[in-house]
């Protein structure tokens, strides 16, 4: 053990950085002791009494710095270095300014007083609660988090109506506030196409193909999944059709959803029947007599809800399409030619899920049933392990794929592994792929399954067959991801990429016709 | 409440609080709209049963009565009137009985720079000659013990008060209530660190002969000293009121000197009282204190209030009150400080948190006012924009601004003002308290200062006995 000091004459530091410098000095290894202070004869009292009162310190005066350590010897020489840097770094702190950040909603109120929404993230159980202070403060909410308790649900949304405010959710994924892209959203322009959804990758496919039509979008409003099942009723719809109905720059209304329970339909029906606007419903897989006796207009798929839309705002019909029978028919001649006699098979991979149910309702009507996670035909679920069996279309995003992991919107390296994993099973012949770009998602999904593309079909090549890919880009030009440099990527892997997913679904189910 | 339309949303300039995935403010910053994102944590720790009782004690009648309550603290009016004696001025003040800092404590439990206090007590009162003879005395029991709270009064550090101690009388001029405090004695060697040798002795002897009556007769001269006064302005002079004193210090010296030259004392007798508080920096924290005292004194026991009125350790356990549950303490052990030791010393050698002083951060003033005391802030190692953010926390859990004490960085906002318990729990922000650190044995003094928080649980406690008393009636 040894001492040593240092004594630096005529600068001064306040004592409060002098005893955060000892601190800190104090904490280095192999020292027992370390003292900075300035040479007041108080100080060197208390030197004294530490029995570290060497001669130097002894003759410093009060405008001296002292710096004495007391420790392993080898040690003492680098603890004064240090105290001296020390000294340096805390002459210039503090410039910087530390961002603010409230820690509750109340301040964040008070950081931005003119706030007119809130969007909630927050684990489930807390997120009702975050829901209700934001209503109470006047605030429109998008409650994006999901495990909210229904009776919570009902409850917030009741409140909602009182207090004529959205309450957009729980599980609410996507709105358009504005022209806002909120949560997984895409960039639209503005125009007079108004959309109330129940699902949020439905009300992206619709807005997206709104304004690929040059047609632009007033709001786009989200539920969650909810509202439409019995116990809810469509609260939030009905309220937020009302609201459109009241919008000076809204003049077509698409409404988006899974079938809606009874009691829900007749209500929201109950409603369209008010409101002079045209309604186009789009209850995708439901039953289209629900608007007889209305002058509500029926759409089969997302894609026919967004082109009826733009078709009543242009004044003339949308081609359904935009791709000619004889068009998919070189597409599948050219895909189908190269396959061998034990590819028969199709296995569609999706990450968004209504995109998914539109390509299960669709592929069952034109071609047969198919397995899936979330199946529409009795008895072809799939089974506990998740393989694919025969013909096969998953949602990725559902809770069976997504424990612990992140949607794959999010994060799809799920999906190309699973893309991999098809292509050993050399019965399959057709892959079917979804991407969904936007605010939200991954900032290169397409990037992302385009090695997977290219692997899978290099893989398929090797035993002597050929693995069609078949995809189509949700989303638009001016999403951050770029809807045709996605597009590019895809084909460029040798998919090939349809304008829609109905479309891609078409040339899907052709080429399994043409296989089997 | 607004009574806009829904639809008429879709007019105005989105504006959006993000609470939860930040991205989502991200992305909407980088599209050009105005996002305001919440560093959001679960209410109560994550603790879903006090989330529960969150629920439980939202009402209107909670709110009215803490608008009350805040009202009272607003509009208090602390001025100094006079000196008086701790037995027979205190209220419930009697026979040989020693106050100290709260929450209330028995001799057997109590932490070694308090016991040290009370034996010094005991010798600088008669009762004993040594320290011997005075823990024989105090163990018979002929000795009682009180917290300090309980009899009007608050005393730094160990809140050591005996019968024949000098007190500040303060009164709170709007609601007519007293509060009491003695007279600071200075640094080093000091009976409310613990110390009670001869020197210490000595001293609480010429404040009782000397400085405490000379100072009386000044102010019978005065019409009483404004305190809240004294306290804005230092406040916009680099204090806080609870670890840096200088500026109030001064002017209350300014204050205090005419009068006192116009007493019948002595020059010499004047010439040390004078040396004395000028040579003590921390001299109005005996001020400010009573100050705090008065002001929160006047909004306790208001019927369904959640606003604390008290915060105070005595070594061992950190106590706290609340408006509308009257009397009672809710108290869990007391942490230790995390700050910067005077040379020789670490946190070893420290007493857990100690002192009354912690009235001034439910007063509004003490660590809820750093953002005007950047000069200290460094105590816990920090920057001057760690003090701003320090102050611009307890905004969260207070109910209201200062309309007194306003805050020159922050463009003389005003302090954060009335704590609401279920903020408390609601964000996990615990009060910010500056407070000095003592050595845990009797008799060493003030070995440093800094930065503590207060233990969650005795919050806890507090809001179920609340939810518990008003479960019904809310």
């Amino acid at each position: 053990m040894a001492k040593k000091v240092f004594v630096k004459e005529g600068t001064y530091y306040d004592s409060v950085t002098l005893m955060s410098v000892a601190k800190d000095v104090k904490s280095l290894d192999g020292i027992t002791e370390a003292v900075v202070v300035m040479g007041t004869d108080a100080n060197k009292g208390i030197l004294k009494e530490a029995n570290l009162l060497l001669p130097e310190a002894e003759a410093a005066n009060a405008n001296d710095l002292v710096i004495v350590v007391d420790g392993e010897e080898d040690v003492l020489d680098e603890a004064i270095e240090t105290t001296k840097t020390l000294m340096a770094e805390k002459k210039n702190a503090g410039g910087g300014k530390a961002e603010e950040k409230p820690s509750t909603l109340r301040g964040a109120i008070e950081a931005q007083p003119d706030s007119n929404l809130v969007i909630i993230s927050v684990p489930g159980q807390f997120a009702a609660r975050e829901a209700r202070k934001a209503l109470n403060n006047g605030l429109h909410v998008m409650l994006f988090s999901d495990n909210v308790p229904v009776e919570d649900e009902i409850a917030l949304k009741e409140l909602a109506v009182e207090k004529d405010l959205l309450l957009m959710g729980p599980d609410c994924g996507t709105a358009i506030v504005n022209q806002a892209p909120l949560a997984f959203a895409n960039v639209v322009s503005k125009g007079p196409v108004g959309i109330v959804a129940a699902s949020g990758t439905g009300a992206q496919a619709v807005s997206s193909l709104v304004d690929r039509q040059g047609v632009g979008l007033s709001q786009v409003i989200g539920t969650g999944g909810r509202d439409l099942k019995s116990k809810v009723k469509g609260i939030e719809m009905i309220k937020d059709l009302k609201a459109l109905a009241q919008d000076d720059d809204t003049e077509v209304i698409v409404l988006v959803s899974k079938p809606p329970a009874k009691e829900a339909a007749e209500k929201i029906m109950e409603e369209v029947k008010k409101i002079k606007k045209p309604i186009v419903v789009n209850f995708l897989g439901g039953d289209p007599s629900v608007v007889e006796g209305t002058d509500a207009i029926w759409a089969n798929t997302l894609e026919d809800g967004a082109f009826k839309a733009v078709g009543i705002i242009k004044g003339e019909d949308v081609a359904a399409g935009g791709m000619s029978q004889s068009e998919i028919e070189e597409i599948v001649k050219e895909e189908t030619s190269n396959m061998n006699s034990k590819q028969k098979y199709l296995r569609g991979l999706y990450t968004g899920g209504t995109l998914c149910s539109e390509a299960l309702i669709q592929l069952t009507n034109e071609y047969g049933d198919m397995y899936s996670n979330i199946p529409i035909s009795e008895g072809y679920g799939l089974k506990e392990d998740l393989k694919s069996i025969e013909n096969t279309v998953i949602d990725l995003g559902e809770d069976d794929f997504t424990q612990g992991k992140p949607h794959p919107m999010i994060e799809p390296y799920m999906r190309s592994e699973r893309l991999l994993e098809e292509a050993k099973d050399e019965e399959v012949g057709v892959i079917l792929i979804d991407v969904v770009i936007g605010y939200g998602s991954h900032m290169d999904p397409a990037g992302e399954v385009a090695e997977a593309i290219k692997e899978a079909k290099a893989t398929v090549a090797d035993r002597g067959g050929y693995l069609s890919v078949i995809a189509s880009v949700c989303g638009t030009d001016k999403d951050p991801q770029n809807l045709d440099m996605q597009e590019e990527k895809l084909r460029k892997a040798g998919a090939k990429v349809l304008p829609t997913n109905v479309q891609a679904v078409r040339v899907a189910s052709q080429i399994l016709s043409g296989i089997n | 409440m607004t009574d806009k339309k829904l639809h008429e949303l879709f007019k105005e300039e989105l504006k959006v609080i993000n609470i939860g995935l930040e991205s989502f403010a991200e992305n909407l910053k980088g599209e050009g709209f105005d996002a305001v994102q919440v560093d959001w944590r679960p209410p109560a720790g994550g603790d879903e049963k006090m989330a529960k009782l969150l629920d439980e004690v939202e009402s209107e009648k909670i709110d009215d009565a803490n608008k009350k309550a805040v009202e009272k603290i607003q509009k208090s009016d602390p001025v100094l009137i006079g000196v008086g004696v701790a037995g027979k001025d205190l209220p419930g003040m009697e026979g040989k009985m020693i106050l100290h800092a709260s929450p209330p404590n028995t001799w057997d439990n109590m932490s070694g720079p308090m016991q040290g206090a009370a034996i010094g007590a005991c010798i600088y009162e008669g009762w004993a000659a040594d320290e011997e003879e005075a823990v024989k005395l105090i163990e018979s029991g002929e000795v009682t013990f009180d917290a300090a709270h309980h009899h009007n009064a608050v005393g730094p550090m160990t809140g050591i008060v005996s019968p024949s101690m000098p007190v500040w009388i303060v009164e709170n001029k709007t609601y007519g209530n007293k509060a009491y405090c003695t007279l600071n004695e200075g640094l080093g060697k000091v009976l409310r660190f613990g110390a009670n040798g001869s020197d210490v002795i000595e001293k609480l002897k010429w404040m009782e002969k000397i400085l405490g009556p000379a100072l009386g007769d000044a102010l019978a001269k005065s019409d009483g000293i404004n305190l809240k006064n004294i306290t804005a302005q230092a406040l916009h002079m680099g204090d806080e009121v609870h670890n840096r004193n200088k500026a109030a210090t001064s002017l209350f010296m300014r204050e205090i000197i005419p009068y006192l030259l116009q007493t019948d004392y002595s020059n010499e007798d004047l010439k040390e009282i004078i040396e004395f508080m000028g040579g003590n920096e921390h001299f109005y924290l005996n001020l400010s204190m009573p100050a705090s005292k008065a002001t929160m004194d006047a909004a306790d026991g208001i019927e369904y209030s959640t606003v604390i009125t008290a915060m105070a350790r005595n070594g061992v356990d950190f106590g706290i009150r609340i408006s509308g549950l009257e009397g009672e303490w809710f108290t869990a052990p007391a942490e230790k400080v995390d700050g910067l030791y005077f040379p020789g010393y670490s946190e070893e050698d420290a007493c857990r948190d100690l002192g009354d002083s912690t009235i001034s951060e439910t007063a509004a003033v003490g660590g809820f006012a750093m953002a005007a005391a950047p000069a200290i802030v460094g105590f816990v190692g920090g920057t001057v924009d760690d003090s701003i953010k320090f102050t611009k926390d307890m905004y969260e859990i207070t109910l209201d601004e200062n309309q007194n004490f306003t805050i020159p960085t922050l463009s003389f906002r005003g302090t954060p003002t009335g704590i609401d318990l279920r903020k408390i729990i609601e964000t996990g922000i615990l009060p910010t308290i500056n407070t000095g650190i003592a050595h845990k044995e009797p008799g060493i003094g003030q070995i440093g200062a800094g930065l503590v928080d207060p233990p969650v649980a005795c919050f806890k406690k507090a809001l179920r006995a609340f939810a518990q008393k008003y479960n019904d009636k809310i």
